[in-house]
């Protein structure tokens, strides 16, 4: 499948500025970082999340921790969809019961992930408070999932995608772009 | 990367190191499944697996249950005794009958090599082999791998040497095509009656002398004398004299103290290895009990995943 790249929502550094904001933002609404723990979701997921935590830490001076989750175990979609039913390790903090999460993703699109996201985390413990952050999205909503904070809200079509480059994984600059699929 | 290019499990001859490694891998995340406080994945809802075991099996069978419950499968247990086989049933028809009650997975373990091959014939359901008769026990074979791993890391050029009756028993076979996909090193030591005439032939050393395999070894894995398997007695004249010649002891470690030793069980102790041996630091007997549920849901995930469709965001 080809693709044509459409617009560029994100640049490096509005990206930068965008991390910042959400970071902010989540210290007002939870009145500081006590008790949070990041949990970014793979791939990019876990990315934003250091990015985020990373922030915050400069702000109030203070350990975020951040872990990493991987849903493939949770999907809905293994016997029929799955390409690579390769599954990678999760890597979080050993206790998050009564712990505040900030769950991360890049982007928000069905919400299955995300569902699928909430029913691993429920095996890990039972946290006081599950909050999502999404860098992007894109709408087309499957589940009745929203996000608490929103990097960037976009009005897409089913046949275009959103794609986040992130520095540390992708090995090119920070940036988010709206993409048209081609079907050839 | 893909899914397996293997269908069935039945046994690691002729089975690719990418394949291998990637089971191995897979059963790195699994492992952290069961530390976890909720040891269990909704992956294989929906999913039914029938362990047919015709012989006897302690450590296998509920190894194979814990892997399946795990990962959300419903199981079924079947064990010969006070099975319609004891009525005369033939081992198709007692497979197309459990099929026809709607089955994806048949785990089978059966004295007669061959019959896990024999089933897919029989079946569209998987198949994996839990061991047929002298033959292969994949499973085995790869969680003592997965526990070399753990200990070494890479095995390129590791030397492994499997120790006491190789001619009867089924580890032994599984663990040399594994090992030797993955670039390990192979000896072979017991009595001569007990290891196949030109073995060699795969590839492996052979030594009947237990110290040269000590000196060679990087890991021993110690193997139970298949007594119910030798229908013949003579092999070698008693137990007592087995475990003088071949017994792993503490004492015959002394210029190894670093050694590794595995034993798939059950142990027979004081005839092919001593318990101060087997309960001692060196060995890791009960980690490879720990990571056989790991392999086998690495396995049974595997094998039932999902086919290509589309490429999801």
């Amino acid at each position: 499948m080809k693709f044509k790249t459409k617009e560029t929502l994100l640049d490096s550094l509005g990206f930068a500025r965008t991390i910042s904001r959400l970071a902010h933002e989540i210290l007002e609404v939870n009145k500081g970082s006590q008790n949070l723990i990041f949990v970014g979701m793979r791939s990019r997921g876990e990315f934003v999340a250091k990015r985020i935590a990373k922030k915050i830490e400069e702000i109030e001076n203070q350990k975020i921790p951040v872990g990493v989750l991987d849903v493939t175990l949770y999907r809905d979609d293994f016997r029929t969809n799955l390409k690579q039913p390769e599954i990678r390790v999760s890597d979080l903090p050993l206790i998050i019961d009564e712990k505040n999460i900030i769950l991360v993703d890049d982007v928000l699109f069905t919400g299955r992930t995300v569902r699928a996201a909430l029913d691993a985390l429920m095996d890990y413990g039972r946290p006081s408070r599950i909050q999502l952050v999404i860098l992007v999205d894109r709408g087309h909503r499957e589940l009745p999932v929203q996000a608490d904070f929103i990097g960037k809200k976009v009005i897409t079509s089913k046949g275009q995608e959103v794609r986040v480059k992130i520095k540390e994984f992708d090995k090119e600059e920070d940036a988010v772009y709206l993409v048209e699929l081609e079907e050839n | 990367m893909s899914i397996l290019k293997i269908k069935h499990l039945l046994g690691l001859e002729g089975v690719s190191a990418e394949d291998i490694t990637k089971i191995l891998e897979t059963a790195v995340s699994f492992k952290q499944i069961l530390e976890r406080p909720v040891k269990k994945v909704p992956t294989l809802r929906g999913q039914t697996v029938v362990n047919l075991f015709f012989e006897n099996s302690t450590r296998t069978r509920i190894s194979f249950e814990l892997a399946e419950k795990r990962l959300s499968a419903d199981t079924v247990n079947f064990s010969a005794s006070g099975s319609s086989t004891s009525k005369g049933e033939t081992l198709r028809d007692t497979v197309r009958n459990i099929e026809a009650m709607k089955i994806d997975t048949v785990v089978i373990r059966h004295s007669s090599p061959g019959s896990a091959e024999y089933l897919t014939k029989c079946l569209d359901a998987k198949i994996i082999n839990a061991g047929d008769g002298s033959h292969e026990h994949p499973t085995q074979g790869l969680l003592d791998i997965f526990t070399l791993r753990e200990k070494f890391g890479n095995l390129k050029g590791k030397k492994i040497a499997i120790v006491g009756d190789i001619a009867y028993g089924r580890v032994p076979l599984s663990n040399i095509y594994g090992l030797q996909a993955l670039g390990a090193e192979i000896m072979l030591c017991g009595p001569p009656t007990l290891i196949p005439r030109d073995i060699e032939k795969i590839g492996v050393k052979v030594s009947y002398r237990i110290e040269e395999a000590i000196e060679f070894a990087d890991a021993l894995n110690v193997l139970r004398i298949q007594l119910e398997r030798q229908n013949s007695t003579g092999l070698f004249p008693t137990t007592r004299e087995y475990f003088r010649f071949f017994g792993i002891t503490k004492e015959r470690l002394k210029s190894k103290p670093e050694i590794v030793i595995l034993h798939p069980g059950p142990i027979n102790r004081g005839v092919e290895i001593d318990s101060e041996v087997a309960d001692g630091e060196n060995s890791v007997i009960l980690e490879q009990v720990t990571n056989g549920v790991a392999v086998r849901m690495a396995v049974l995930y595997l094998l039932s995943g999902g086919e290509e469709v589309r490429e999801n965001q």
